[in-house]
C-alpha cells in the first residue's frame, strides 16, 4: 500500500477523516480546500514558505546525537530532531506559518486558533503580527492558569487570548468555542487549527505543513548516517508533530513507527489522554478517529501533566495508520515524562516541552530494545520553557 | 405518510405557520421531561425537537451548552431520551419527535441499534448538526428503519448545494437563518425571506426557518414566509432553573401559548 496517498478526495483516511460539520461550513471548507489545492501547486507560494521556514523560523533543525543520554540508556543510539529551535520553540511554526501564507492569498484579515499549552497559540500570534492580522485565541481557563507564560507571550505579541469555561475548560472545548467563531465569521476569518484534527482539508494541511520535520530528518539521516533509522518516535497530542516526523519515511517499511500517547496516571487509572491506545472510533471535531468517551457517546475529560497533550480525539490519519498495522501508539505516564525530562536536562542540557518528554522516554524505552548501533530518532517537538513553572509547583519548588 | 409528513400537510390544509419548540433533553428536570413535552403540545407546538445532550456542542450558544452539561451531569443519554419518547407516545400518537444532536451519541449507541430503538420508541427523524449530506451514508440504516434525516440549509450554502439539499430533503429543510451559533440574535428578515422563497421554489420539502426566533414577533415575521418556525434557546432559558412541576408547566405554557396566539392571528 501507498501510505503516502492519502487521504482521498474527500478526506478520509481509510474509515477515518472526513467533514462532520454544521452546514454553514461546508461552504468556507469547500473554499479552503480550493484555495490550498491551488496554492500547494503553486511554485511561488512554496518558494514563499520556504523562505519564510528558513530565515524566519530557522529552519532546517538539526538531528542531534544525544551520546550521554544514549550512554546513560545502555542501548541504542538516540537521535533527536531539534524542533525545540525553531522560532517560538516548537514545532507548531511549521503550520501556522504555511496557514497563515494561504490566509492571507485567501484575503482573510482576522485569525483565530485554539491552543491548550500555549505553543500554538503563540506561534499563531507570532505570525499574526508579522502578517499584520488580527489574531484571538481561544484558550481553556485551566490551561490559562498552568500555561501563564505563554498567555502573557501570545499578549505581547499583540493577539487577544479569549478564556474558554465550557466544558472541561481545555482543549477540546477551546477548539469548540474557536468553531463557534469561525462559524460567526466566516467571511473575513480564517481558522488557523494547531494539529492535524478538524475536518478535511485540515489533517491533510496541517500534516503537509509540518511534513518538513520528516523530509529533512531522512535526508539528514542518509547524508549523515547513510542508513535510516530503526524507528521514530514521538509524542502524539492531536498528532501534527508526530505525523510531520512519520509521513517521509511512511513507504520505507523497515522503519517502525512509535507514537507516545499521555498515559497520564497510567492507563489503567482512566486519567489519561491517550486516544488511540485506549479510545474507541467516533466522532468529534470534524472528522471520524479515536475518541475517549463514554458509553452515551459523551467525551470525557482527560488528564496529562502536559497541557499540549491534554485531548480526547487525534488525527485521523493516525488512526488509520493505527489500524493498518503501519505506527503503532502507546502511553506514557506523566511519571515516565517527567523523569525523561531530568534525565535529558542533566545529560545534554535541553530543556525539553513535555509533551516532547514523553517521546524522550519512549526514545529511551525502544534505545533498550535495540543494539548498540541500533537507531532511534525521536522528535524533541519543543523547548521547555513554557513549563518551568508547571514542573516547580509539582516538586513543590518556589521560583 | 410519515407523521412528519402528515402534520405539515394538515398545517398547509388550515392555512397555519407550524410552531416547533427545541427543549434540551433532561433540562431542567429529567423526571418532568415527558410532562413537559405533553404541556408544549397543549400550548400549541406542532412538531417537538428533543435535544439529545452531547459534551461537545459546536454549534451551539451557551444556553443549549449549560442546558446540555446540566442534562448530562444527571446522567442523561440517548437511552433516557429514547425512554421518554416512548412514554410520551403512549399519549399522543401524532405530534412528531424530531431528535436534534450530534453524531458521536448516535455512533457510539451503533446506528442499527439506534434505527431500531429510534422506531420502536416512536421517534420520527433526527436532525444531527455535525452530519452533511456528504457524510450521511452512515445513517443508511436509519433511513431502512424509516426514520427521516432532516437536512440543513445555512446562508452561506452555495447555489448548487442547495440544489442537492433540496433534492434530497425529507420531512422539512431546515433553514439557519444566519451564520453563527444557536441563540445568538441577528435575524435580518428580507435576507431569509429571499433565501426561503428560493429553496420553496426548488424543494417538495416544506421549510422551518430556526436561530434567532426568540418571542411572538420574530416568530410572526418569520412565520410570514416560513412553513414552520423553530424555537430553541429563548425557551430553554425560559426553562432554566425550573424546578417542580407546576413551574414546568407553567412556564413552558407562558413562553409557548403567546407565540401560537400571534402565529394564528397573523
Ligand atoms: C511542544 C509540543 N509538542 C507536542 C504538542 C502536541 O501536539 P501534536 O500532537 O499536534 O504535535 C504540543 C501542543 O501544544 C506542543 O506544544
Amino acid at each position: 500500500m501507498d501510505f503516502q496517498a492519502w487521504p482521498d478526495a474527500q478526506g478520509r483516511f481509510g474509515a477515518y477523516g472526513g467533514s462532520y460539520v454544521a452546514e454553514t461550513l461546508m461552504a468556507p471548507l469547500a473554499e479552503l480546500r480550493e484555495a490550498y489545492e491551488r496554492l500547494s501547486a503553486d511554485p511561488g507560494f512554496l518558494a514563499e514558505l520556504d523562505r519564510d521556514l528558513q530565515h524566519y523560523v530557522g529552519r532546517p533543525s538539526p538531528i542531534y546525537h544525544a551520546e550521554q543520554l544514549s550512554r546513560h540508556v545502555g542501548g541504542a543510539r538516540i537521535l533527536l530532531k531539534r524542533e525545540d529551535l525553531n522560532h517560538t520553540g516548537a514545532h507548531k511554526i511549521n503550520n501556522t506559518i504555511g496557514q497563515a501564507l494561504v490566509a492571507r492569498h485567501m484575503g482573510k484579515q482576522r485569525v483565530i486558533a485554539e491552543t491548550g499549552a500555549g505553543q500554538h497559540g503563540v506561534a499563531t500570534a507570532t505570525v499574526a503580527a508579522r502578517f499584520g492580522m488580527r489574531c484571538v485565541v481561544y484558550m481553556g481557563a485551566v490551561d490559562i492558569e498552568r500555561q501563564k507564560i505563554n498567555v502573557y507571550r501570545m499578549k505581547l505579541l499583540g493577539a487577544e487570548v479569549v478564556p474558554v469555561t465550557s466544558g472541561s475548560k481545555t482543549l477540546k472545548d477551546a477548539l469548540n468555542e474557536a468553531m463557534r467563531d469561525w462559524v460567526t465569521n466566516v467571511a473575513d476569518t480564517f481558522y488557523i487549527i494547531g494539529t492535524v484534527a478538524g475536518p478535511h482539508p485540515y489533517p491533510k494541511m496541517v500534516r503537509d505543513f509540518n511534513a518538513i520535520v520528516g523530509r529533512e530528518a531522512r535526508a539528514q539521516m542518509l547524508e549523515q548516517y547513510g542508513r535510516l533509522p530503526d524507528v521514530l518516535t514521538a509524542c502524539v497530542g492531536g498528532g501534527s508533530n508526530a505525523i510531520g516526523l512519520f509521513h517521509a519515511f511512511l513507504n520505507d517499511a523497515e522503519v517502525r513507527m512509535v507514537g507516545a500517547e499521555a498515559a497520564g496516571l497510567g492507563l489503567a487509572t482512566g486519567h489519561h489522554a491517550a486516544s488511540l491506545a485506549a479510545g474507541r472510533p467516533g466522532v468529534l471535531h470534524g472528522n471520524r478517529t479515536y475518541v475517549l468517551c463514554d458509553d452515551n457517546g459523551q467525551i470525557t475529560e482527560t488528564h496529562s501533566v502536559s497541557a499540549g497533550l491534554d485531548y480526547p480525539g487525534v488525527g485521523p490519519e493516525h488512526a488509520f495508520l493505527k489500524d493498518a498495522g503501519r505506527a503503532e501508539y502507546v502511553g506514557i505516564t506523566d511519571d515516565e515524562a517527567l523523569e525523561a525530562f531530568h534525565l535529558l536536562a542533566r545529560t545534554e542540557g535541553i530543556l525539553a516541552a513535555l509533551e516532547s518528554s514523553h517521546a524522550v522516554a519512549q526514545a529511551m524505552k525502544l534505545a533498550r530494545e535495540l543494539p548498540k548501533d541500533g537507531i532511534v530518532l525521536c522528535n524533541l517537538s519543543g523547548r521547555g520553557d513554557k513549563d518551568v513553572h508547571t514542573i516547580a509547583a509539582r516538586e513543590g519548588v518556589e521560583v | 405518510m410519515t407523521r412528519i409528513d402528515t402534520r405539515f400537510a394538515q398545517l398547509k390544509a388550515a392555512g397555519r405557520t407550524g410552531l416547533i419548540p427545541f427543549v434540551a433533553a433532561g433540562d431542567p428536570s429529567p423526571q418532568h421531561m415527558v410532562a413537559l413535552m405533553h404541556t408544549l403540545v397543549a400550548a400549541g407546538a406542532d412538531l417537538i425537537e428533543l435535544g439529545v445532550p452531547f459534551s461537545d456542542p459546536m454549534a451551539d450558544g451557551p444556553v443549549i451548552q449549560h442546558a446540555s452539561e446540566r442534562a448530562i451531569a444527571k446522567g442523561v443519554g440517548l437511552n433516557e431520551v429514547l425512554g421518554w419518547v416512548g412514554e410520551f407516545r403512549r399519549r399522543d400518537a401524532d405530534t412528531p419527535i424530531v431528535l436534534m444532536g450530534y453524531l458521536n451519541p448516535v455512533e457510539i449507541h451503533g446506528y442499527a441499534r439506534f434505527a431500531q430503538e429510534a422506531v420502536a420508541a416512536g421517534v420520527d427523524g433526527v436532525l444531527l448538526v455535525d452530519c452533511p449530506l456528504e457524510e450521511s451514508a452512515v445513517l443508511q440504516p436509519l433511513r431502512d428503519a424509516g426514520l427521516q434525516q432532516i437536512l440543513l440549509a445555512a446562508p452561506t450554502t452555495a447555489p448548487v448545494r442547495m440544489a442537492q439539499l433540496c433534492g434530497s430533503a425529507e420531512g422539512f429543510l431546515y433553514y439557519v437563518s444566519f451564520a453563527g451559533i444557536t441563540g445568538a440574535a441577528q435575524l435580518s428578515t428580507s435576507d431569509i425571506a429571499a433565501r426561503v422563497a428560493d429553496i420553496r421554489a426548488r424543494a417538495s420539502a416544506p421549510v422551518a426557518v430556526g436561530f434567532g426566533i426568540r418571542d411572538a414577533a420574530s416568530a410572526v415575521a418569520i412565520g410570514k414566509f416560513a412553513d414552520a418556525v423553530v424555537i430553541g434557546s429563548a425557551l430553554v432559558e425560559s426553562l432554566s432553573g425550573a424546578m417542580d412541576a407546576a413551574d414546568i408547566e407553567g412556564r413552558a405554557r407562558d413562553f409557548l401559548q403567546p407565540i401560537r396566539a400571534a402565529l394564528d392571528a397573523s
